[in-house]
């Protein structure tokens, strides 16, 4: 594992922005996304843009395993509801905790579980590695309904605090404020990560494991890594979800609509490229946000099976593959 | 002189069916030797126990002088054991450039020996696909290439890595009587910079051309061993081809 780590941090020369002006430029670009969102003052457009936000975050993390390695995980609930119910007991346990330790206690949790899931499965290939995910899915969900500390069947209150830390104002500016941060932090990840041998050996493994294998990269040390970050990612997209809606059970916290947005925005938007899911994110999260208080709270599944459906059959490199042909 | 390749009694099954058995090979530093047999005779499936790709349930397999036996097919390839595909296996979403990228960020930097970045690892590409006559397709992808550019392609991602010794799993199968000539001149040409190579072929007239030492396998055996010409004289070896 050591010489994995010295060769991530072994990178190629930068096309365009190197990674320090990347991050400024993402933080640039979040904290004007905030003052737009302030200016409006109103709380719903922070609950829709926070939605939205978690998307893109939980979009990256999924495209992270799915898009550049090539292992589709159906199983995205369960490292979802792991982030948030890491945050149900240490709200219960320590409730003065601030919110990015409890997000990065989460995250650490659903990578632990990345992790341990990789390793039991990651020896199956293509559809099988995905049913696993999904069965993970299940037995998460079971063992949380039957977890009566952290409310389980009846579910469980987390009270938000009233005013948000640092900024003032309601509590919900502070969720959407750190989900932002969380969202940069992701992003930065996803873009080192496609220029890094990180990035190259994931894409080995994507095209042919035995190929790559043959060409030296170490292909379960390389999948762990993509599945403990993938999972810790999602994860911390979730901790923060119990301060959001104040009331998590297990059927809203595993909520089948995560796993498709998740899936459904990186192949929409293009899993080629970090870009990808953000794209997704932006379009179909802020299609459903707009559909659910004009037409209905129901149609807005509709809009991520339609639309995903449409861009594998007519364009299954996504919206920045469209892009990408068109320079070429 | 200690051999660079030694294969001492590898014996493989799947199932019932016995593979290969007491299988004993050595190759000499800088030599040429040829692996022929029948098909299904078992040389793609002693490559792959040779490169770690399939584990030899009896026997080892020792490479520089030490053993490895349970090492997987990455440790093996950073040891300086490299090998092409039957099968051309490109990584289809990446350039020819990129293709061979893999095997210098993960078997020659991974290494140790020298560490390649930036710059040099472009340099180090272009001049790769410049010995096989792709340096002007190196940002194309392996979708647009045809049969052979596609043989020298994975031969020249096998020589990325920087092997000692390259194994050649029929890169000549289906090509034109020019473009065999074209692969083995290529071979002969590595060979001559120092790089030890084992040829698996059908085609008689490029292996009786390329090697220096001959073996054959027929049904999982190794039946003969030695000088080419004598040994495709050999009655044994003879029988296994023509029939009684």
């Amino acid at each position: 594992m050591a010489s994995l780590v010295a060769k991530d941090a072994e990178r190629e020369a930068p096309r365009g922005l190197g990674h320090v002006a990347f991050i400024l430029v993402m933080v640039a670009v979040a904290a004007v996304v905030f003052m737009i969102t302030r200016s409006i003052g109103n709380s719903y457009a922070f609950f829709a843009a926070y939605v939205v936000v978690q998307y893109m975050v939980l979009g990256t993390a999924w495209n992270i395993l799915g898009g550049y390695t090539g292992y589709v995980n159906f199983g995205v609930t369960a490292f979802f509801a792991i982030g948030a119910y890491s945050t149900v007991v240490l709200h219960k346990l320590t409730p003065w905790m601030p919110l990015p330790a409890m997000i990065l206690i989460g995250g650490v949790m659903a990578a632990l579980v990345g992790l341990g899931t990789g390793y039991l499965t990651l020896r199956l290939r293509g559809v099988f590695f995905s049913i696993a995910t999904l069965a993970l899915a299940v037995v998460v969900q079971t063992l949380i309904t039957n977890w009566d500390f952290v409310g389980g069947a009846r579910g469980a209150y987390v009270m938000r605090p009233r005013i948000a830390p640092l900024i003032g104002g309601d509590y919900i500016q502070y969720l959407f404020l750190v989900m932002l941060g969380l969202c940069v932090i992701a992003l930065a990840t996803a873009r080192a990560i496609e220029r890094s041998a990180l990035g190259y050996g994931f894409a080995a493994i994507r095209d042919d494991e035995a190929a790559a294998e043959a060409s030296g990269v170490p292909t379960l040390g390389l999948k762990l890594i993509a599945t403990a970050l993938s999972g810790g990612f999602m994860g911390m997209a979730g901790a923060p979800l119990p301060y959001y809606v104040t009331y998590l059970d297990p059927s809203s916290g595993f909520s089948l609509n995560y796993a498709v947005n998740a899936i459904a925005m990186p192949l929409i938007g293009g899993t080629s490229s970090w870009l990808g899911p953000i794209v997704g994110a932006i379009l179909v999260g802020g299609l459903q946000e707009y559909i659910r208080v004009t037409i209905s709270s129901a149609v807005n599944v509709l809009v991520a099976g339609v639309l995903m459906v449409a861009f594998v059959i007519l364009a299954p490199q996504g919206i920045v593959g469209l892009f990408q042909r068109k320079k070429r | 002189m200690t051999a660079l390749l030694h294969v001492e009694k590898v014996g493989k099954r799947f199932g019932g069916f016995v593979a290969l058995q007491d299988i004993d090979l050595e190759v000499q530093p800088g030599e040429r030797l040829g692996l022929i047999g029948p098909n299904g005779s078992g040389k793609s499936t002693l490559v792959n126990c040779i490169c770690g790709t399939l584990r030899n349930e009896q026997g080892s397999v020792s490479f520089g002088g030490a053993a490895m036996d349970g090492l997987t097919a990455h440790q093996r390839t950073r040891l300086g054991l490299a090998r092409s595909f039957q099968l051309p296996r490109p990584f289809g979403s990446l350039t020819l450039a990129e293709n061979l990228r893999i095997p210098i960020l993960y078997a020659v930097n991974a290494r140790g020996e020298r560490t390649l970045s930036g710059a040099a690892i472009d340099a180090r590409c272009l001049e790769l696909l410049g010995q096989v006559g792709l340096a002007d397709k190196a940002r194309q992808m392996p979708r647009d290439l045809t049969q052979i550019e596609m043989r020298k392609l994975e031969l020249a991602r096998a020589m990325a890595a920087d092997p000692k010794l390259l194994i050649s799993d029929e890169a000549m199968a289906g090509l034109s009587h020019a473009e065999v000539d074209e692969i083995l001149a290529l071979l002969i040409r590595l060979n001559g910079q120092g790089v030890t190579v084992i040829m698996i072929e059908h085609i008689m007239r490029a292996v009786m051309a390329f090697s220096q030492r001959l073996a054959v396998l027929v049904a999982g055996r190794k039946i003969a061993d030695g000088d080419p010409k004598a040994v495709v004289r050999e009655p044994e070896v003879v029988r296994a081809y023509l029939g009684e």
